[in-house]
């Protein structure tokens, strides 16, 4: 059944504020989504009724907490298609999975005049990881360029991977420009030379149906927040057996064995990567999360956002003096929309539209190189998620529209 | 729709989209005897800033930029205001005005045209882009050196 956002907003109690004296426009859900009410209530139970930490305890609710814990795991693993719960690691956010991956795997299997291949559309979560790594080991980087229509140029790509890259990372949705990425095609060059294949999926994975083997990646990392989750779960996925090649990230509880004054051996599966007390309220609320996405089902949210960014895009083009960035094929893109108003600085646009209860993104969206390659200071963004309806479009429109009106045509550089 | 904002007036008053749109001072000097740069990281404003100074009088300044229009307006009201004064006298401008900003003071007389940004203060976020020029200048009146330096990282 298709979505029915006027419905689903019910379920999202901050829905209801007004702002500045208007309805809110959630407009910023790349940055993160809205919480619906079961996911609060969540945290709720398990704070006033399973509260225990998990994977030592004797007494009930330690067993009850663990596998409340523990079964997220698995939903975890279903959304993206993944063959074995043990692969799935929980982290803090995206950043935290490539921290990992880098810190991990990155150290052991680098070394210099190796080379890291990136494109120019990354989120800086997935460029100073890389950047560290190669700073330590002496490894390179390289970064694929991106095509006028907003596309990743794929021959500048097959060009870059070569004999000495030994890792490629890149974004499955772009951030800014909400660019989908020919992932499978892009897994094929890479297991071609023996490199490994990362990806970020933090605005993948909240937005499309998502099959980690399909894509045939070796590493998807997430974040719980930016799918109706608590912020401070993100999820690591790791192909079948990485996971075990790579020695610990950080030590402490929960991650051992057996521990001796001459050293340790670490816990199994997925426990090696998880020291410490882990976010357990936070992880079983995204479990609701979870539960939540997929009584919609993914392809339903994904139909749904491709029909309000087509409207949006298409609102946004009609109306004089805004520039949109990125794809305009609907197919090859998601619900991140990036644009320019003529003559006023997003920074202005977003505390114009914001008098207008409407929150949308200003700035450069952790994304510097591309903002770089696209000549700008910064952009607007708009993004949506299930609960976005056409009124709140036009109502972003009619805001720039007063934008516009107040500015009129000023060039947004000072003349030198 | 219309601008009966009220917070919204206060902000965007005629006189900074004045200054936004024809900046005063915009541009180089030949031979600056100060000189300095800043970025606010998070939202990529940048500042460049010339500054000649003979004695203890600041003779000329001059910005490049790119940025908001609070940003960028307070850059030109800054170089007109502080132009032709004592550094002394920039130190006490940019106290009122700092003041002004952080504290929500009453606007002083000596503040002239910069008391138009009075309203920016009832917008958090924004108080770093109108300080930004600001930042910059205390820098180049430390500095004598002309070189330009490398950006700040974000």
């Amino acid at each position: 059944m298709s979505i029915q956002p006027a419905q689903l907003r019910k379920d999202f109690p901050i829905l209801e504020r007004q702002i500045n004296g208007h309805p809110l426009a959630y407009l910023d859900n790349a940055a993160t989504t809205q919480k619906p009410r079961p996911v609060i209530e969540s945290l709720v139970h398990y704070y006033e009724t399973q509260n225990a930490n998990i994977h030592r305890g004797i007494h009930t609710l330690a067993v009850e907490a663990t596998k409340a814990y523990e079964d997220v795991r698995a939903k975890a693993s279903k959304h993206i298609g993944a063959t074995n719960t043990e692969d799935i690691v929980f982290t803090r956010n995206t950043t935290e999975s490539l921290n990992l991956v880098a810190r991990a795997w990155g150290d052991a299997n680098l070394q210099e005049d190796d080379e890291i291949v990136l494109s120019l559309m990354e989120h800086h979560s997935n460029i100073v990881p890389w950047q560290l790594l190669a700073a330590r080991t002496g490894a390179r980087l390289r970064y694929a360029d991106i095509a006028p229509n907003g596309l990743l140029q794929i021959d500048s790509l097959r060009k870059m991977i070569g004999n000495r890259t030994k890792l490629v990372s890149i974004t499955h949705m772009s951030n800014v420009l909400g660019t989908i990425n020919p992932i499978a095609e892009i897994a094929e060059m890479t297991h071609a030379v023996g490199a490994l294949l990362i990806v970020d999926g933090a605005q993948s994975a909240p937005h499309l149906p998502v099959d980690v083997n399909q894509l045939g990646c070796d590493v998807f990392a997430f974040s719980a927040h930016k799918m109706l989750g608590p912020t401070g779960v993100g999820v690591l996925w790791a192909r079948p057996g990485l996971l075990a090649e790579m020695d610990p990230f950080l030590g402490g509880g929960e991650m051992i064995s057996i521990v001796r004054p001459e050293g340790s051996t670490w816990a199994e599966g997925p426990h090696k990567f998880e020291a410490g007390t882990p976010n357990i309220a936070d992880v079983i609320a995204f479990g609701t999360a979870l539960d939540y996405l997929h009584d919609l089902g993914m392809e339903n949210v994904r139909e749904h956002e491709k029909h309000i960014t087509a409207y949006a895009i298409d609102a946004l083009e009609s109306s004089g003096g805004i520039t949109v960035h990125g794809p305009r094929d609907i197919e090859a893109r998601g619900g991140a929309v990036s644009f320019e108003v003529d003559g006023v600085h997003p920074h202005d646009v977003s505390t114009i539209v914001d008098a207008y209860g409407i929150a949308i993104r200003a700035g450069h969206h952790c994304a510097q190189l591309l903002m770089r390659y696209l000549n700008v200071p910064a952009t607007n963004r708009a993004s949506f998620y299930i609960y976005n309806e056409e009124h709140e479009v036009d109502a972003l429109l009619n805001a720039l529209e007063e934008a516009k009106r107040m500015f009129g045509n000023v060039d947004s550089r000072t003349a030198v | 729709m219309s601008i009966a904002e009220p917070q919204f007036d206060e902000l965007y008053r005629e006189v900074i989209l004045d200054h936004y749109r024809k900046p005063r001072n915009a541009g180089s000097l030949g031979s600056p005897t100060h000189f300095a740069e800043g970025a606010n990281p998070v939202c990529g404003d940048e500042i460049q800033l010339d500054v000649s100074i003979e004695g203890d009088v600041i003779c000329e300044m001059a910005f490049r930029g790119q940025g908001c229009s609070i940003s960028q307006s307070s850059a030109s009201m800054m170089t007109e205001r502080i132009c032709g004064g004592t550094i002394a006298d920039a130190h006490r401008i940019m106290q009122l005005f700092e003041a002004l900003l952080l504290e929500s003071a009453e606007p002083d007389p000596a503040l002239g045209d910069l008391e138009a940004l009075q309203g920016v203060a009832k917008f958090p976020v924004r108080v770093k882009c109108a300080l930004l020029s600001w930042k910059v200048l205390k820098e180049a009146l430390e500095n004598t050196n002309t070189e330009p330096i490398a950006p700040q990282g974000g």
